[in-house]
Protein backbone atom coordinates (compact mmCIF):
# COMPACT_ATOMS: atom_id res chain seq x y z
CA UNK A 1 0.00 0.00 0.00
CA UNK A 2 1.17 3.53 -0.90
CA UNK A 3 -0.18 6.51 1.38
CA UNK A 4 0.34 10.16 0.74
CA UNK A 5 -0.84 13.12 2.77
CA UNK A 6 -1.12 16.84 1.23
CA UNK A 7 0.39 18.65 3.89
CA UNK A 8 -0.92 22.09 2.94
CA UNK A 9 -4.15 21.01 3.37
CA UNK A 10 -4.09 18.48 6.48
CA UNK A 11 -5.40 20.33 9.69
CA UNK A 12 -3.77 18.12 12.51
CA UNK A 13 -7.59 17.20 13.74
CA UNK A 14 -6.32 13.62 14.21
CA UNK A 15 -8.95 11.31 13.11
CA UNK A 16 -6.80 9.82 10.94
CA UNK A 17 -4.50 8.42 13.89
CA UNK A 18 -7.43 7.43 15.83
CA UNK A 19 -8.32 5.07 13.27
CA UNK A 20 -4.59 3.73 12.23
CA UNK A 21 -1.80 5.08 14.51
CA UNK A 22 0.44 2.85 12.96
CA UNK A 23 0.97 5.00 10.09
CA UNK A 24 -0.44 8.44 11.10
CA UNK A 25 0.74 10.50 14.06
CA UNK A 26 -0.50 13.98 14.74
CA UNK A 27 2.03 15.79 16.59
CA UNK A 28 2.04 19.72 17.82
CA UNK A 29 4.20 20.75 14.55
CA UNK A 30 1.16 18.60 12.24
CA UNK A 31 1.44 15.16 10.95
CA UNK A 32 4.03 12.51 10.26
CA UNK A 33 3.67 9.44 8.19
CA UNK A 34 4.96 6.92 10.07
CA UNK A 35 5.26 4.42 7.15
CA UNK A 36 5.01 5.47 3.24
CA UNK A 37 4.22 1.81 2.57
CA UNK A 38 2.54 0.03 4.76
CA UNK A 39 1.52 -3.70 4.96
CA UNK A 40 -1.50 -4.90 3.29
CA UNK A 41 -2.92 -5.97 6.29
CA UNK A 42 -3.51 -2.29 7.43
CA UNK A 43 -5.62 -1.90 4.37
CA UNK A 44 -9.29 -1.79 5.78
CA UNK A 45 -7.76 1.33 8.84
CA UNK A 46 -5.97 3.13 5.75
CA UNK A 47 -9.08 3.28 3.79
CA UNK A 48 -10.70 4.20 6.59
CA UNK A 49 -8.61 6.88 7.05
CA UNK A 50 -8.58 8.01 3.68
CA UNK A 51 -12.37 8.52 3.48
CA UNK A 52 -12.57 9.74 7.36
CA UNK A 53 -10.16 12.68 6.79
CA UNK A 54 -11.99 15.83 7.62
CA UNK A 55 -10.28 18.26 4.52
CA UNK A 56 -9.41 14.96 2.07
CA UNK A 57 -6.18 15.09 3.22
CA UNK A 58 -5.17 11.53 2.61
CA UNK A 59 -4.14 9.03 -0.94
CA UNK A 60 -4.15 5.63 -0.75
CA UNK A 61 -3.25 3.29 -3.22
CA UNK A 62 -3.41 -0.80 -3.72
CA UNK B 1 -23.81 0.37 -10.24
CA UNK B 2 -27.09 0.02 -13.13
CA UNK B 3 -28.49 3.16 -13.17
CA UNK B 4 -30.88 4.33 -15.71
CA UNK B 5 -30.06 7.59 -15.37
CA UNK B 6 -27.99 9.49 -18.11
CA UNK B 7 -28.06 13.62 -17.38
CA UNK B 8 -27.82 14.47 -13.45
CA UNK B 9 -27.56 18.05 -12.74
CA UNK B 10 -25.63 19.03 -9.07
CA UNK B 11 -27.09 22.39 -7.92
CA UNK B 12 -24.42 23.81 -5.64
CA UNK B 13 -20.14 23.39 -6.03
CA UNK B 14 -19.29 23.59 -2.46
CA UNK B 15 -17.82 20.82 -0.51
CA UNK B 16 -21.52 18.28 -0.87
CA UNK B 17 -21.79 19.59 -4.66
CA UNK B 18 -18.42 18.59 -5.34
CA UNK B 19 -18.28 15.48 -3.07
CA UNK B 20 -21.48 14.34 -4.86
CA UNK B 21 -20.17 15.07 -8.45
CA UNK B 22 -16.74 13.00 -7.75
CA UNK B 23 -19.00 10.03 -6.23
CA UNK B 24 -21.39 9.66 -9.11
CA UNK B 25 -17.94 9.41 -11.20
CA UNK B 26 -15.89 6.89 -9.15
CA UNK B 27 -19.54 4.97 -8.75
CA UNK B 28 -19.45 4.31 -12.88
CA UNK B 29 -22.12 6.88 -13.71
CA UNK B 30 -21.43 7.76 -17.58
CA UNK B 31 -24.12 9.77 -18.49
CA UNK B 32 -23.98 13.83 -18.68
CA UNK B 33 -23.06 15.82 -15.70
CA UNK B 34 -23.63 19.46 -14.61
CA UNK B 35 -22.51 21.09 -12.04
CA UNK B 36 -24.28 25.00 -11.27
CA UNK B 37 -21.98 27.01 -8.82
CA UNK B 38 -23.05 30.12 -7.34
CA UNK B 39 -19.68 31.40 -6.89
CA UNK B 40 -17.35 32.39 -9.88
CA UNK B 41 -14.40 29.88 -8.64
CA UNK B 42 -13.36 26.37 -8.34
CA UNK B 43 -14.73 24.88 -4.61
CA UNK B 44 -12.44 25.73 -2.02
CA UNK B 45 -12.05 24.90 1.77
CA UNK B 46 -14.59 26.83 3.71
CA UNK B 47 -12.99 25.79 7.41
CA UNK B 48 -10.01 28.56 6.63
CA UNK B 49 -12.24 31.36 6.43
CA UNK B 50 -12.97 31.93 9.84
CA UNK B 51 -9.22 31.11 10.65
CA UNK B 52 -5.90 30.85 8.70
CA UNK B 53 -6.87 32.79 5.74
CA UNK B 54 -8.32 35.34 8.15
CA UNK B 55 -4.83 35.27 10.09
CA UNK B 56 -2.62 35.14 6.90
CA UNK B 57 -1.41 31.93 7.98
CA UNK B 58 -2.62 30.26 4.85
CA UNK B 59 -2.73 32.29 0.98
CA UNK B 60 -6.12 32.41 -1.09
CA UNK B 61 -4.32 29.52 -3.62
CA UNK B 62 -4.19 27.11 -0.19
CA UNK B 63 -7.37 26.74 0.39
CA UNK B 64 -8.29 25.38 -3.42
CA UNK B 65 -9.27 21.71 -3.55
CA UNK B 66 -9.65 20.36 -6.72
CA UNK B 67 -11.64 17.16 -7.44
CA UNK B 68 -10.08 13.88 -6.71
CA UNK B 69 -10.50 12.64 -10.40
CA UNK B 70 -11.42 14.44 -13.99
CA UNK B 71 -15.10 14.62 -13.30
CA UNK B 72 -15.86 15.18 -17.32
CA UNK B 73 -18.56 17.58 -16.46
CA UNK B 74 -20.47 21.28 -17.65
CA UNK B 75 -19.38 23.31 -15.08
CA UNK B 76 -21.47 26.54 -14.61
CA UNK B 77 -20.17 29.11 -12.20
CA UNK B 78 -21.36 32.39 -11.02
CA UNK B 79 -24.95 30.79 -11.91
CA UNK B 80 -27.73 30.93 -9.41
CA UNK B 81 -30.44 27.77 -9.71
CA UNK B 82 -33.47 29.86 -9.61
CA UNK B 83 -36.49 27.79 -9.90
CA UNK B 84 -37.22 23.78 -10.23
CA UNK B 85 -39.53 22.77 -12.37
CA UNK B 86 -40.23 19.14 -11.60
CA UNK B 87 -42.72 18.34 -13.95
CA UNK B 88 -40.81 19.12 -16.73
CA UNK B 89 -37.58 18.21 -15.29
CA UNK B 90 -35.97 21.53 -15.83
CA UNK B 91 -33.52 23.50 -13.17
CA UNK B 92 -33.93 27.26 -14.61
CA UNK B 93 -30.71 28.67 -14.41
CA UNK B 94 -28.68 32.85 -14.35
CA UNK B 95 -25.52 32.29 -16.26
CA UNK B 96 -24.07 35.76 -16.25
CA UNK B 97 -26.68 37.33 -18.29
CA UNK B 98 -27.84 34.06 -19.80
CA UNK B 99 -31.02 32.27 -18.50
CA UNK B 100 -30.54 28.92 -18.82
CA UNK B 101 -33.22 25.81 -18.98
CA UNK B 102 -31.02 22.75 -17.67
CA UNK B 103 -32.67 19.17 -18.24
CA UNK B 104 -32.38 16.54 -15.53
CA UNK B 105 -33.41 13.11 -15.30
CA UNK B 106 -31.75 13.06 -11.62
CA UNK B 107 -30.73 16.15 -9.48
CA UNK B 108 -28.41 16.72 -6.49
CA UNK B 109 -29.64 19.70 -4.16
CA UNK B 110 -26.42 21.16 -2.73
CA UNK B 111 -27.24 25.13 -3.12
CA UNK B 112 -25.52 24.95 0.94
CA UNK B 113 -26.52 27.95 3.04
CA UNK B 114 -27.07 31.53 3.11
CA UNK B 115 -25.61 34.14 5.83
CA UNK B 116 -28.06 35.66 7.85
CA UNK B 117 -28.31 39.50 7.31
CA UNK B 118 -28.31 42.11 9.81
CA UNK B 119 -32.29 42.18 10.48
CA UNK B 120 -32.92 45.47 10.77
CA UNK B 121 -32.33 46.99 7.15
CA UNK B 122 -28.97 48.69 5.70
CA UNK B 123 -26.00 48.86 8.35
CA UNK B 124 -23.15 51.44 7.68
CA UNK B 125 -19.49 50.31 6.13
CA UNK B 126 -17.40 48.30 7.86
CA UNK B 127 -20.33 45.87 9.24
CA UNK B 128 -19.32 42.60 7.02
CA UNK B 129 -20.50 39.17 7.32
CA UNK B 130 -18.87 35.62 6.69
CA UNK B 131 -19.07 32.97 4.14
CA UNK B 132 -17.49 33.41 0.80
CA UNK B 133 -13.67 33.69 0.03
CA UNK B 134 -14.17 37.40 -0.99
CA UNK B 135 -15.99 38.07 2.19
CA UNK B 136 -13.24 37.03 4.30
CA UNK B 137 -10.51 38.67 2.16
CA UNK B 138 -12.50 41.64 2.82
CA UNK B 139 -12.58 41.48 6.34
CA UNK B 140 -8.74 40.64 6.19
CA UNK B 141 -7.98 43.83 4.21
CA UNK B 142 -9.19 45.87 6.87
CA UNK B 143 -7.66 43.80 9.95
CA UNK B 144 -4.38 45.55 8.04
CA UNK B 145 -5.39 48.96 9.90
CA UNK B 146 -5.81 47.72 13.39
CA UNK B 147 -9.31 48.01 13.72
CA UNK B 148 -11.09 47.73 16.70
CA UNK B 149 -13.28 44.70 16.63
CA UNK B 150 -16.61 43.85 17.62
CA UNK B 151 -18.32 40.41 16.20
CA UNK B 152 -21.58 40.42 16.71
CA UNK B 153 -22.88 36.68 17.82
CA UNK B 154 -21.14 33.92 19.17
CA UNK B 155 -21.73 30.32 17.39
CA UNK B 156 -18.58 29.30 15.60
CA UNK B 157 -18.45 31.69 13.19
CA UNK B 158 -18.52 34.24 15.53
CA UNK B 159 -16.22 32.69 18.12
CA UNK B 160 -13.38 32.13 15.74
CA UNK B 161 -13.63 35.19 13.97
CA UNK B 162 -12.83 36.59 17.63
CA UNK B 163 -10.20 34.36 18.34
CA UNK B 164 -8.80 34.97 14.99
CA UNK B 165 -8.58 38.46 15.71
CA UNK B 166 -7.39 38.66 19.40
CA UNK B 167 -4.30 36.37 17.85
CA UNK B 168 -3.18 39.19 15.85
CA UNK B 169 -3.40 41.22 18.60
CA UNK B 170 -6.27 43.16 18.05
CA UNK B 171 -9.17 44.34 20.69
CA UNK B 172 -11.83 42.46 20.08
CA UNK B 173 -15.53 42.60 21.60
CA UNK B 174 -17.65 39.25 21.24
CA UNK B 175 -21.19 40.33 21.95
CA UNK B 176 -23.68 37.00 22.56
CA UNK B 177 -27.51 37.41 23.10
CA UNK B 178 -27.06 34.32 24.99
CA UNK B 179 -25.56 33.56 28.68
CA UNK B 180 -22.19 32.87 26.65
CA UNK B 181 -20.82 31.59 23.22
CA UNK B 182 -21.33 28.00 22.21
CA UNK B 183 -23.97 27.57 24.24
CA UNK B 184 -26.64 26.33 21.78
CA UNK B 185 -24.19 23.73 20.45
CA UNK B 186 -22.14 22.69 23.56
CA UNK B 187 -24.52 23.19 26.59
CA UNK B 188 -23.68 24.92 29.98
CA UNK B 189 -21.17 23.02 30.89
CA UNK B 190 -18.70 23.24 28.03
CA UNK B 191 -19.79 26.31 27.14
CA UNK B 192 -18.79 27.78 29.90
CA UNK B 193 -14.76 26.58 29.33
CA UNK B 194 -15.06 28.34 26.19
CA UNK B 195 -15.93 31.51 27.26
CA UNK B 196 -13.04 31.00 30.19
CA UNK B 197 -10.77 30.56 26.89
CA UNK B 198 -12.06 34.00 25.36
CA UNK B 199 -11.96 36.12 28.22
CA UNK B 200 -8.10 34.29 29.16
CA UNK B 201 -7.03 35.29 25.67
CA UNK B 202 -8.61 39.15 25.97
CA UNK B 203 -11.57 39.06 24.57
CA UNK B 204 -14.08 41.42 25.95
CA UNK B 205 -17.11 39.11 25.96
CA UNK B 206 -20.14 40.65 26.68
CA UNK B 207 -23.06 38.07 27.31
CA UNK B 208 -26.78 38.10 27.91
CA UNK B 209 -27.02 41.65 25.58
CA UNK B 210 -28.00 42.07 22.20
CA UNK B 211 -27.64 44.73 19.58
CA UNK B 212 -29.82 48.29 19.37
CA UNK B 213 -27.99 50.06 16.74
CA UNK B 214 -25.02 50.20 14.72
CA UNK B 215 -23.98 53.99 15.35
CA UNK B 216 -21.81 55.77 12.86
CA UNK B 217 -21.75 58.50 9.99
CA UNK B 218 -21.58 56.49 6.82
CA UNK B 219 -18.96 54.27 8.49
CA UNK B 220 -19.24 52.67 11.42
CA UNK B 221 -18.66 54.13 14.99
CA UNK B 222 -20.28 52.29 17.52
CA UNK B 223 -21.89 49.40 18.50
CA UNK B 224 -25.17 50.33 20.72
CA UNK B 225 -26.11 47.58 23.06
CA UNK B 226 -29.41 46.87 24.29
CA UNK B 227 -28.59 47.12 27.85
CA UNK B 228 -27.90 50.99 27.00
CA UNK B 229 -23.76 50.56 26.66
CA UNK B 230 -21.81 51.49 23.53
CA UNK B 231 -19.00 49.85 22.33
CA UNK B 232 -16.83 51.74 19.77
CA UNK B 233 -16.37 49.98 16.69
CA UNK B 234 -14.18 50.40 13.40
CA UNK B 235 -15.27 46.57 12.28
CA UNK B 236 -17.95 44.76 12.92
CA UNK B 237 -18.42 41.08 11.73
CA UNK B 238 -22.01 39.79 12.07
CA UNK B 239 -22.48 35.86 12.59
CA UNK B 240 -26.24 35.34 13.34
CA UNK B 241 -25.90 32.03 11.62
CA UNK B 242 -27.27 30.66 8.19
CA UNK B 243 -30.76 30.09 6.38
CA UNK B 244 -30.84 27.17 3.95
CA UNK B 245 -30.80 28.12 0.35
CA UNK B 246 -33.93 26.68 -0.64
CA UNK B 247 -35.52 29.96 -2.26
CA UNK B 248 -35.49 28.55 -5.82
CA UNK B 249 -37.23 25.69 -4.68
CA UNK B 250 -41.06 27.30 -3.87
CA UNK B 251 -43.07 25.97 -5.27
CA UNK B 252 -41.52 22.87 -6.52
CA UNK B 253 -43.56 20.56 -4.25
CA UNK B 254 -40.11 19.44 -2.28
CA UNK B 255 -40.67 18.79 1.39
CA UNK B 256 -38.71 22.12 2.70
CA UNK B 257 -39.15 22.65 6.25
CA UNK B 258 -35.57 24.34 7.26
CA UNK B 259 -33.97 22.88 4.53
CA UNK B 260 -34.91 20.35 2.36
CA UNK B 261 -36.52 17.35 3.92
CA UNK B 262 -34.72 14.08 3.27
CA UNK B 263 -34.93 10.57 4.14
CA UNK B 264 -32.62 8.38 6.06
CA UNK B 265 -31.01 7.68 2.39
CA UNK B 266 -30.75 11.31 1.43
CA UNK B 267 -33.50 11.13 -0.87
CA UNK B 268 -35.56 14.20 -0.97
CA UNK B 269 -39.41 14.36 0.23
CA UNK B 270 -41.82 15.00 -2.43
CA UNK B 271 -39.23 14.01 -5.30
CA UNK B 272 -38.53 10.93 -7.18
CA UNK B 273 -34.71 10.83 -8.44
CA UNK B 274 -34.08 13.98 -6.29
CA UNK B 275 -31.29 13.77 -3.23
CA UNK B 276 -29.92 16.35 -1.48
CA UNK B 277 -26.73 16.70 0.91
CA UNK B 278 -24.95 19.48 3.01
CA UNK B 279 -26.03 22.85 4.90
CA UNK B 280 -29.25 22.71 2.97
CA UNK B 281 -30.20 19.35 3.68
CA UNK B 282 -32.27 18.06 6.67
CA UNK B 283 -31.47 13.99 6.85
CA UNK B 284 -33.32 11.86 9.01
CA UNK B 285 -30.94 10.50 11.43
CA UNK B 286 -32.02 7.25 12.46
CA UNK B 287 -29.20 7.26 15.33
CA UNK B 288 -31.21 10.34 16.84
CA UNK B 289 -34.26 9.48 15.42
CA UNK B 290 -34.99 12.94 14.28
CA UNK B 291 -34.25 14.61 10.80
CA UNK B 292 -31.04 16.96 11.50
CA UNK B 293 -29.53 19.84 9.35
CA UNK B 294 -25.98 20.01 10.46
CA UNK B 295 -23.86 22.71 8.79
CA UNK B 296 -20.52 21.13 8.96
CA UNK B 297 -17.63 20.96 6.31
CA UNK B 298 -17.22 16.96 7.30
CA UNK B 299 -20.73 16.22 7.04
CA UNK B 300 -21.61 17.85 4.20
CA UNK B 301 -18.94 16.11 1.77
CA UNK B 302 -19.57 12.40 3.59
CA UNK B 303 -23.48 13.75 2.97
CA UNK B 304 -22.66 14.43 -0.88
CA UNK B 305 -21.00 11.25 -1.16
CA UNK B 306 -23.95 9.54 -0.01
CA UNK B 307 -26.15 11.49 -1.78
CA UNK B 308 -24.83 10.75 -4.84
CA UNK B 309 -24.86 6.79 -4.24
CA UNK B 310 -28.67 6.83 -2.91
CA UNK B 311 -29.46 8.59 -6.41
CA UNK B 312 -27.55 5.76 -8.56
CA UNK B 313 -28.80 2.83 -6.57
CA UNK B 314 -32.59 4.38 -6.73
CA UNK B 315 -35.13 3.96 -4.00
CA UNK B 316 -35.51 0.11 -3.55
CA UNK B 317 -31.80 -0.25 -3.16
CA UNK B 318 -30.77 3.30 -1.74
CA UNK B 319 -28.60 2.65 1.43
CA UNK B 320 -29.16 4.64 4.86
CA UNK B 321 -26.78 6.98 5.96
CA UNK B 322 -26.14 6.87 9.47
CA UNK B 323 -22.57 8.35 10.01
CA UNK B 324 -22.08 10.26 12.94
CA UNK B 325 -21.72 13.92 12.75
CA UNK B 326 -18.81 15.79 13.40
CA UNK B 327 -16.80 18.95 12.93
CA UNK B 328 -14.26 20.79 14.97
CA UNK B 329 -13.30 24.42 15.47
CA UNK B 330 -9.48 25.67 16.13
CA UNK B 331 -10.04 28.90 18.54
CA UNK B 332 -6.19 29.97 19.77
CA UNK B 333 -4.21 27.03 20.04
CA UNK B 334 -6.94 24.81 21.21
CA UNK B 335 -8.72 22.49 18.61
CA UNK B 336 -12.29 21.54 19.53
CA UNK B 337 -13.74 18.42 18.44
CA UNK B 338 -17.56 17.17 18.40
CA UNK B 339 -18.87 13.89 17.45
CA UNK B 340 -22.25 13.38 17.71
CA UNK B 341 -25.09 15.59 18.70
CA UNK B 342 -25.41 16.86 22.20
CA UNK B 343 -29.40 17.93 22.01
CA UNK B 344 -30.95 17.58 25.07
CA UNK B 345 -28.27 16.04 26.89
CA UNK B 346 -28.48 14.86 30.63
CA UNK B 347 -25.37 14.27 31.75
CA UNK B 348 -21.57 15.38 31.00
CA UNK B 349 -18.58 14.50 32.34
CA UNK B 350 -14.98 14.55 31.42
CA UNK B 351 -13.75 10.97 30.40
CA UNK B 352 -9.76 11.73 29.90
CA UNK B 353 -7.72 14.49 30.79
CA UNK B 354 -7.86 17.99 32.22
CA UNK B 355 -10.05 20.84 31.42
CA UNK B 356 -7.86 23.42 33.49
CA UNK B 357 -5.02 22.34 30.99
CA UNK B 358 -7.17 22.46 28.44
CA UNK B 359 -6.44 18.33 27.65
CA UNK B 360 -9.35 16.79 28.04
CA UNK B 361 -12.92 14.99 26.50
CA UNK B 362 -15.72 15.42 27.89
CA UNK B 363 -18.61 12.24 26.89
CA UNK B 364 -22.69 13.74 26.81
CA UNK B 365 -25.37 11.58 28.08
CA UNK B 366 -28.88 10.98 27.75
CA UNK B 367 -30.88 8.06 29.71
CA UNK B 368 -28.07 6.46 30.18
CA UNK B 369 -26.38 6.62 26.56
CA UNK B 370 -23.49 8.23 24.75
CA UNK B 371 -24.56 10.57 22.84
CA UNK B 372 -21.79 12.34 21.94
CA UNK B 373 -18.28 13.29 22.84
CA UNK B 374 -16.19 16.69 22.65
CA UNK B 375 -12.38 17.00 23.06
CA UNK B 376 -9.39 18.70 22.63
CA UNK B 377 -6.81 16.35 22.39
CA UNK B 378 -6.21 16.01 19.29
CA UNK B 379 -6.26 11.87 18.82
CA UNK B 380 -8.95 11.04 21.37
CA UNK B 381 -12.19 12.38 20.39
CA UNK B 382 -12.35 10.45 17.25
CA UNK B 383 -11.75 7.11 19.33
CA UNK B 384 -14.88 7.62 20.71
CA UNK B 385 -16.70 7.06 17.38
CA UNK B 386 -17.77 3.51 18.43
CA UNK B 387 -19.40 4.39 21.66
CA UNK B 388 -21.29 7.65 20.08
CA UNK B 389 -22.47 5.55 17.05
CA UNK B 390 -23.84 2.56 19.27
CA UNK B 391 -24.97 5.12 21.88
CA UNK B 392 -22.92 2.80 24.10
CA UNK B 393 -23.64 3.37 27.69
CA UNK B 394 -22.68 6.04 29.50
CA UNK B 395 -20.35 7.30 30.77
CA UNK B 396 -18.35 5.39 27.94
CA UNK B 397 -15.27 3.00 28.72
CA UNK B 398 -12.18 4.53 27.51
CA UNK B 399 -11.62 3.37 24.29
CA UNK B 400 -7.67 2.10 23.19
Amino acid sequence: MKVSVDLDTCNGNGVCMSICHEVFDVREDGLHLLQEEPPKDLRHQLKGAEVSCPTQAITVKD
Amino acid sequence: MASQLSQIVVVGAGVAGTRAAETLRQEGYGGDLTIVGAERHAPYHRPPLSKKLLTGKVHRVGIDFAPQLDLDARVLRGASALKLDMSSHIVHVRDENRDLAVQFDGLVIASGAVPREWPDGPVPDGVLLLRTVEDCLAIRERLGSRPRVVVVGGGFIGAEVAASCRSLGLDVVLVEKTAGPLLAVLGKEMATCWADLHRQNGVDLRVDVGVDAFAGNGRVEAVRLTDGSQVPADLVVIGLGVTPATDWLDGSGLSIDDGVVCDATGAVEGGTDVVAAGDVARWWHPLYERHLRTEHWEDAGRQGAAAARTLLAGPDHAETYDDVPYFWSDQYDVKLQMLGIPADYDAVKIVEGNPEAWQFVAAYGRDGHTIAVMGTITNRVYAYRDAVAKHAEFPPRRPD
